[in-house]
């Protein structure tokens, strides 16, 4: 085993290949966990249907976490369904990704102020890799948004440490 | 009927429970009515032929500052197509009032939503439990005086 752990760690021809074999088939086909809350949800489901089409980029939405790589966290988070997202993101299994789309998930949106009910931000309880903003954003935002995570995942190693 | 033949009604048949009236103005006309004899009259009203409210449109807790907290109920009838609205006042020390979810039972969820937002408990009812909030908040958020609390379960909630 000890010349394998010198190679990866090297990071020479055999790692950098594999990376971006791998790489590649992750991004190529990110399964997105469907999390529609609020308003949000209908631009996901618009951006998922035939006009801006979400399957030529492979993600194809499953309803449960478990076989999913990215859970994209469409509309105002309250605080009752907050512990339910924690849930939910525990059940995932690596590699796993978060989208927050819209203002309500990024930072509390329109309620900021006086929401007394509204997670501000879905960030205080999960970990979160690509903010889209937008009110709600656009499908072109949100398919922008996902060509950024692939952007992120094309960037990453074996070699690296990755972020839980 | 008109408003003030409702009164009227309501007055030759329970007369301490009913408290005080406006039919005139821009708004629309209420019967004032007291909290503890609020089924009664609903019932009366439900099943007299001459005002058949068979419908309770709607059911709002309000908060009149200081401490006086109010029921609005809105009535309407299918058969003569007249409405009217009750209003109860209670206070935040004894904020019971009387259910009228045997009467109505669309009353079973707006009660649960004015227990919820402002904190009136109504008597009589069979399942009196928060609807919109989470069950373990405290304090009632569309009281005038409420306060936005720093953290719940964990979770920071000013912005």
């Amino acid at each position: 085993m000890g010349l394998l752990d010198q190679q990866f760690e090297n990071g020479n021809v055999f790692i950098t290949s594999a990376d971006k074999l791998l790489n590649w088939a992750r991004l190529s086909s990110l399964w997105g966990m469907q999390f529609g809350l609020a308003c949000c949800a209908i631009e996901m489901m618009a951006t998922g249907a035939s006009h801006y089409d979400t399957d030529r980029f492979g993600v194809f939405f499953r309803g449960t976490p478990r076989q999913s790589d990215v859970m994209i966290v469409a509309g105002t988070v309250t605080l009752k369904m907050a512990s339910r997202i924690k849930t939910l993101y525990d059940q995932m299994s690596e590699p796993r990704y978060v989208i927050s789309m819209g203002s309500c998930s990024n930072c509390g949106g329109p309620y900021w102020e006086h929401g007394y009910h509204v997670l501000k931000g879905v960030d205080r309880v999960i970990p979160v890799d690509v903010y889209v903003p937008g009110c709600p954003p656009r499908p072109e935002a949100l398919l922008e948004g996902l060509m950024k995570l692939q952007e992120k995942i094309r960037s990453s190693s074996l070699a690296r440490k990755k972020s839980a | 009927m008109i408003p003030q033949e409702i009164h009227e009604l309501l007055k030759s048949n329970f007369g301490s429970a009913v408290l005080d009236v406006k039919v005139e103005g821009a708004t629309d006309p209420w019967i004032g009515i007291a909290p503890e004899r609020i089924k009664e009259v609903g019932l009366f009203l439900r099943d007299n032929e001459k005002t058949a409210f068979d419908v309770l449109m709607c059911l709002s807790g309000v908060d009149n500052t200081d401490g006086k907290l109010g029921v609005v109920y809105h009535l309407h009838s299918m058969k003569w197509n007249h409405k009217i609205v009750l209003k109860v006042g209670v206070t935040a020390e004894k904020p019971n009032c009387q259910s009228v979810e045997s009467v109505w039972k669309t009353a079973n969820w707006h009660e649960r939503e004015a227990f919820d937002m402002v904190g009136v408990v109504f008597d009589g009812h069979p399942d009196l439990r928060r609807i919109l909030l989470p069950d373990d908040w405290e304090g009632y958020p569309l009281r005038k005086d409420y306060q936005l609390p720093e953290f719940y379960q964990g979770m920071k909630v000013p912005y």
